[in-house]
């Protein structure tokens, strides 16, 4: 018994290495650099400096507005094509479904030249509205997939049931398919909040200086050498990332502590 | 002129507003297809106010769908639907005053079990007249003199009190603030019909509502149904295979197969006289055979004469009989009392009595009797002219609607058959072919019959077996055959080209293709 349990624990260790190597140990870098004084030593100052300074909190706030707004048209948009898509005539055919998640297979910055040129053509390259567009058309398939998987499992009988207790049609969508495919708006808009807030590469290549986030301001601390203040800045983003999946977490366990259909595959595993 | 009234038994009911003829649900020349396939084959059924009603029979029969365009969710295809007189064919579900428990409960993940009970509840609205906000005093309207009629929602008091005494009528009280998922499945079945009977329905659809509950629990809940339908008087729909819950429960079984009502009428009537071989078959325990009736009151099978009960059958007609196990009593041989002698093949004490079969020349019987026989022992059977059933052969063609392919060729089923050709029939012409069940052959081997099935089912029947063949067209025939078949058998299909009787078919206005052909279908 012992011998096996061993034995097995081997096959682990690349894994274990690259993880140290690639995950661990520059994340204690991170830590490291975070707390440590441009001129060396142990100093919060830096830390600090992320809440003090309004160059940085500033693009904090506007990084967490833009994820926001962006995550917010993602769920409107998709949570009708959803359910269109998951209605009867349509969810013979899944393939539908797959031309929305498609362009996620293609290469992410032919995507993004790609958007410029048709956003030029429509002469609003390079604004505020560009980068919000790049962001929704970049993730909307993540918020797509996790509500379409969540509403095609919708056992049927619950709509029936509404409608067979004097539900009409709106009634019955507000009482029960809406509430029942939370666990699917949850995990979508988790799934959209988080990279959009550390998406620099479609603000900087569609947006404006209005658009610059977080993430393109560490990109250019870490290009100047000042290691510190990137590492505090990356830090924050990382705890404030956290957080986020933290309340995820948290509010789809009590949804489904309330009983709601069970959790959703993260990726509409019925698709892929 | 003063006209002289008759009183009648029926018009004092009528005044009553119970007529003995009051139907609640009339289901009128429904049919239902399904991607082309007829489901529900133009029924024709009415339910009595106050009915406890069973549809029975194999799953894919078509009862759910019967039961689904009751209750609003699929619309007929064909024909109407009544409720109360009223033309209810196209009305959605929250429309009609008819309520489902639903086979898996249904019930809502995310409320409760108050919440649930109480979803419908908070969606109704009743008619009231128009209060004074403060005092509850009924308004007048100053002009008429007359209440004013309003629609109100129930007060959050009237929910409570109707949500607690339903919840008390199905055993459940204090269980309102539980979770849905927390109960067990003859809980949850519980919370189902409250949910449903709250809101005081016309009728009361249920759809196999015990099918996932364990056999103890199922035979309590079916008291406690039948307790629920006696007290409250509400008209219960009530779909089941289990041919033993249709029995205990009903006031009526309707039994259906393939879509078509094979008989209906009380539990007594269709376990005593089934209308054919399929209920009896369907419906407990039967010897089914052949016979042929001698004359009036006098059949004959297993090479001896019985006496009957039944009349009106032409002479040396041949017949379906029915005998339940029960009804045949067993001697030992050389009793002198039975009409049949046999061998015992096989005995099963069954707690109460002893099932044995009994093999004569021709039919093994089953019997029941509290007396015992060794396996091996001769004994002899008797049967009382009131424990033979005889019903008429039903179908003993398979007959379907199709073309001339060929020189006297005609499609049958997918393939190309041979037949005689005097009225000179041209290609293309439609024509109805049909085969009598005995005139089929089936061989072996699949590639010398002019076209292959599967074999269904095989129904023995005393001297010889009926099988039905699914072909590979999706349709099946039935053929009366000597050798024992195995279910799922690939078989070839032959028929003498002088066997097939094809005739010119003139499409009739409304077409109700039926013969030989029942197709499979899923459950719907």
């Amino acid at each position: 018994m012992r011998k096996r349990a061993v034995g097995k624990g081997i096959f682990a260790l690349p894994y274990a290495a690259v993880c140290v190597i690639f995950v661990v140990f520059p994340l204690l870098l991170v830590v490291a650099y975070a707390f440590r004084a441009p001129e060396g030593g142990f100093s919060l100052s830096t830390l600090a400096d992320v809440f003090t300074n309004p160059s940085n909190y500033i693009s904090l706030l506007r990084t967490i507005g833009i994820a926001l707004l962006a995550t917010a048209i993602c769920l409107l948009l998709a949570y009708p094509i959803a359910f269109i898509l998951a209605a009867s005539p349509f969810n013979k055919i899944a393939v539908l479904a797959l031309l929305f998640v498609i362009p996620m297979w293609m290469n992410f910055m032919l995507r993004m030249f790609a958007l410029q040129s048709i956003l030029s053509m429509m002469g609003i390259a390079n604004t505020f509205a560009a980068a919000i567009i790049g962001l929704v058309y970049d993730f909307f398939p993540f918020m797509l997939l996790p509500i379409y998987t969540s509403l095609v499992n919708l056992d049927r009988s619950y709509s029936e049931a509404a409608d067979d207790l004097g539900a009409g049609a709106v009634t019955t969508f507000l009482r029960t398919t809406l509430p029942l495919s939370v666990p699917g708006i949850l995990s979508g808009i988790t799934m959209v909040f988080m990279p959009c807030f550390s998406a620099y590469a479609v603000t900087d290549v569609l947006g404006n200086s209005d658009t610059t986030l977080i993430g393109r301001k560490i990109a250019v601390l870490f290009d100047l050498q000042e290691w510190e203040a990137g590492s505090a800045l990356s830090l924050v983003l990382l705890v404030l990332v956290m957080l986020t999946m933290l309340i995820g977490t948290l509010l789809q366990r009590r949804n489904k502590a309330k009983g709601s259909a069970s959790a959703v595959p993260n990726a509409g595993g019925r698709l892929l | 002129m003063a006209e002289k009234v008759i009183s009648r038994p029926a018009d004092e009911n009528a005044a009553k507003g119970i007529s003995k003829f009051d139907k609640i649900i009339e289901v009128r020349s429904v049919t239902k297809v399904f991607d082309d396939v007829t489901v529900v084959d133009d029924m024709n059924l009415s339910v009595k106010r106050g009915d406890f009603v069973t549809l029975l029979g194999p799953s894919g029969c078509g009862k759910t769908t019967l039961l689904r365009m009751i209750a609003g969710f699929t619309t007929p295809t064909r024909g109407k639907i009544f409720l109360e007189g009223k033309d209810v064919t196209m009305l959605p579900p929250h429309k009609r005053p008819i309520n489902t428990v639903f086979q898996k409960y249904a019930l809502f993940p995310h409320l409760n079990v108050y919440k649930n009970i109480a979803f419908g509840l908070k969606l109704k609205k009743i008619p009231d007249v128009k209060r004074d906000r403060r005092t509850g005093e009924p308004l007048v309207d100053p002009k008429t003199g007359a209440h004013i009629d309003v629609l109100r929602k129930y007060t959050k008091e009237e929910i409570d009190a109707k949500v607690n005494r339903v919840l008390k009528l199905v055993g459940l009280e204090g269980y309102g603030h539980r979770d849905t998922v927390s109960l067990s499945g003859g809980q949850q079945q519980r919370v189902a019909i409250a949910r449903a009977l709250v809101l005081e329905p016309k009728v009361l659809l249920l759809d196999e509502p015990l099918g996932a509950l364990d056999l103890k629990m199922r035979k309590e809940m079916q008291f406690e149904l039948k307790k629920m339908h006696d007290e409250l008087g509400i008209t219960f729909i009530y779909v089941t295979h289990d041919q033993e819950e249709a029995l205990t429960m009903s006031d009526k079984i309707v039994v259906i197969s393939d879509g078509v009502i094979q008989q209906m009428g009380t539990p007594k009537k269709i376990y005593d006289e089934p209308a054919n071989a399929f209920v009896a078959n369907f419906i407990g325990e039967s010897n089914i055979l052949t016979g042929e009736m001698q004359e009036d009151y006098k059949v004959r099978f297993c090479g001896a004469d019985f006496k009957c009960e039944d009349k009106g059958f032409g002479k040396n007609e041949k017949v379906d009989l029915v005998i339940r196990p029960e009804d045949i009593f067993i001697f030992a041989d050389g009793a002198k009392k039975g009409q049949l002698k046999g061998a015992v093949t096989e005995v099963v004490f069954k707690g109460t009595y002893y099932e044995m079969n009994v093999a004569t020349s021709e039919y093994e019987f089953t019997v029941q009797s509290t007396d015992s026989f060794a396996v091996g022992a001769n004994v002899e059977l008797m049967v009382k002219p009131d424990g033979i059933h005889i019903m008429k052969k039903m179908r003993t063609v398979n007959e379907t609607i199709t073309a001339v392919d060929g020189e006297n060729t005609v499609d049958f089923h997918g393939g190309s058959f041979e037949f005689v050709n005097p009225d000179g029939l041209q290609k293309g012409d439609r024509v109805k072919v049909s085969v009598a069940f005995d005139k089929i052959e089936l061989t072996d081997d699949e590639r010398d019959g002019v076209i292959g099935g599967n074999i269904g089912q095989s129904l023995y029947k005393g001297n010889y077996y009926q099988v039905q063949v699914y072909t590979d067209d999706d349709d099946d025939i039935y053929v009366d055959t000597a050798d024992e078949w195995d279910v799922d058998d690939r078989v070839g299909i032959v028929i003498k080209p002088e066997d097939l009787i094809v005739t010119k078919y003139d499409e009739p206005e409304d077409v109700v293709v039926d013969g030989g052909e029942q197709t499979e279908e899923e459950d719907a």
